[in-house]
């Protein structure tokens, strides 16, 4: 177990060196949530009525926040399908190392990168006037669940970069994923004008429930949701809880057995 | 002792539709070099990554350094050292850092792991490179790099599959320099190449692979001598091919090959025939533009053991495209 560990965070620490070897991919995987913020809050900010006090931007963003969370998982794809089209996951599967420590030893470093991102983002969104009202605790307790989130996530991601060949695939298919996903959901506007069935969609996507617990949690009424009365709409923090350990028990045992198998 | 044992290992991929392995079998005496030598597709990759463990068989069964790969992977892996066709290494940190990564994998303390790395540079000679990015390297940077990475903990028993597929000639002399100073060292050393003139210089013995089994092994030189003597081979001007073949058929008493303008055939007593040869085209006052006895390369040994000329069999699994020409 021990040396699990220590395996798996060698493996985090060669991500964090090429964060430093290639500064560019940093400020890359940062300026894209930024430009959404900067996007969302000046294009469609003016015309949207929220009727929020502060504005359309204390809606927005935990709307930004959950897809950008969202999105890193195809970045956790894409890495990992070029480390196994390079041979690199043959190399290490050669070496007495622990199984698991690979992909557990990725996860860490995306969950590094994704506090990062989170961080870059709340300066940005502070910058164009978003204000959480609700107190350090259950502001610091959002960034936590969006934290968390994002690594359930990255388990996908993870089995998804296992199980396809080329890593520009994983990229589309990630997108044609995460896209939907995170359009489907309250994260930019009201469910209300949505067809009923799509309501019910967006509703319990995971995304909405996500973005409902972090605007409660950052001192927002429950806006943009709530419209259909379904379960998930009404408990978001509990919803995201279950969905959080629900993705996490799914994918990690998969992911862990794909590793394992994955040439044979 | 037998460092590698390998018998009748069958592989297939696609629900049996591509038999990868058909039955192979081979060994490697501890402290030599087995160099498996076989077109694209004939099987090479694959029984590599089945001996270190990285692929299981359907059936059949394997050793390496005494111990089964299949029942004791994570056994296997403290004892050997695997170099694939590409260089597995993060292109995107230097050469140091891949070095010290992989020392820290291997368990090796921190300093530890910082010394053997300044020491592989050092040995092959990319110290001068360590700090760069692995993606400015040449080629050949890249595949000694990647060669440093899997001597960490200095191995008994070392794969190299194709170590040289994409090397230009200067890139290929550095390399097989590199693996002769190795295996002066007492490493037992399994080599897949494509190149025949690569086994003929590295290996104690070579097993020759086609469409997943060994159709011949033995040292260079006996597998040479499978294909018959010497040929004798004169090339003249187009005029006078028929009258030269004429003179080469008798010589040689069997059955001659004619090119465009080079006609051979196997003889029996070398230079003696050579020099009858010669005597021969001067009475009949033909000048010869080349004239010479050729020794059997392996190339020649490939087609007169498969009956077909070194080319690619199968599609080779593992979704990883191959360099190289087609059929």
């Amino acid at each position: 177990m021990k040396n699990a560990i220590h395996d798996a965070l060698v493996i985090t620490k060669r991500q964090l060196l090429q964060l430093a070897r290639v500064p560019e991919l940093l400020v890359f995987s940062t300026i894209q949530p930024v430009m959404f913020v900067l996007l969302f809050r000046f294009v469609f900010g003016g015309s949207i009525d929220s009727g929020q006090p502060g504005g359309y931007v204390q809606l927005l963003m935990p709307g930004i926040f959950v897809q950008t969370v969202a999105f890193t998982l195809a970045a956790t794809a894409v890495g990992l399908a070029e480390d196994m089209k390079k041979g690199l996951i043959d190399r290490f599967r050669s070496l007495p190392i622990s199984r698991g420590a690979v992909i557990i030893g990725r996860t860490f470093g995306d969950a590094l990168l994704n506090i990062l991102v989170l961080a870059v983002m709340a300066l940005a969104g502070y910058a164009v006037g978003w204000r959480p009202t609700s107190g350090i605790v259950q502001t610091t307790l959002a960034f936590v669940f969006l934290f968390m989130f994002g690594y359930a996530l990255s388990w996908i991601g993870i089995l998804a970069g296992l199980s396809v060949k080329e890593a520009r695939t994983v990229q589309s298919v990630g997108f044609l994923v995460t896209f939907p996903l995170t359009f489907l959901s309250n994260a930019f506007a009201p469910t209300t004008g949505m067809p009923r069935a799509l309501q019910y969609f967006a509703e319990w996507n995971p995304v909405s429930t996500m973005v409902a617990a972090c605007r409660q949690l950052f001192g927002l009424k429950n806006e943009f949701g709530a419209t259909a009365n379904s379960w998930p709409s009404q408990h978001p923090l509990e919803t995201s809880l279950l969905y959080i350990v629900l993705l996490m028990a799914i994918f990690i045992p998969l992911s862990i057995r794909k590793y394992k198998n994955y040439s044979n | 002792m037998k460092s590698v044992i390998a018998e009748n290992l069958v592989k297939t991929y696609r629900k049996g539709e591509v038999k990868a392995l058909d039955g192979l079998s081979l060994d490697v005496e501890e402290g030599t070099v087995l160099g498996v030598l076989g077109p694209n597709g004939a099987g090479k990759t694959t029984t590599v990554r089945i001996l270190a463990t990285l692929l299981q068989p359907d059936s059949g069964h394997a050793t390496v350094a005494g111990i089964d790969v299949i029942k004791h992977p994570d056994k296997v892996r403290e004892q050997i050292g695997l170099s694939g066709q590409y260089a597995a290494v993060d292109e995107t940190l230097t050469g140091w850092d891949n070095l010290v990564m992989f020392g820290r994998l291997y368990h090796l303390g921190r300093q530890s792991s910082i010394d053997r790395a300044n020491e592989l540079l050092e040995r092959f000679d990319l110290t001068e490179a360590a700090r760069r990015p692995i993606k400015t390297y040449s080629g050949g940077m890249r595949r000694r790099l990647d060669l440093a990475a899997s001597l960490i903990v200095k191995p008994k028993i070392l794969f190299l599959d194709e170590p040289t597929t994409g090397l230009d000639p200067r890139g290929r002399q550095d390399m097989w320099g590199v693996i002769q100073e190795l295996v002066k060292g007492g490493v037992t050393l399994l080599l897949t190449t494509q190149y025949l003139e690569e086994a003929d210089q590295l290996a104690d013995e070579i097993a020759v692979i086609d469409r997943g089994t060994v159709i011949a092994r033995g040292t260079s030189d006996s597998l040479k001598k499978q294909v018959g003597g010497e040929r004798l081979e004169i090339t003249v001007e187009p005029a006078d091919l028929d009258k030269v073949n004429e003179i080469v058929a008798k010589i040689s008493g069997h059955a001659t090959h004619v090119d465009l303008r080079t006609v051979s055939a196997p003889v029996l007593h070398g230079s003696k025939d050579l020099m009858e040869a010669l005597r021969a085209m001067d009475e009949a006052k033909i000048h010869p533009l080349d004239i010479g006895l050729k020794r059997p390369s392996l190339d020649d040994v490939f087609l007169s053991l498969t009956g077909h000329v070194a080319e690619e069999t199968v599609v080779e699994p593992l979704g990883k495209k191959k360099r190289g020409g087609k059929k």
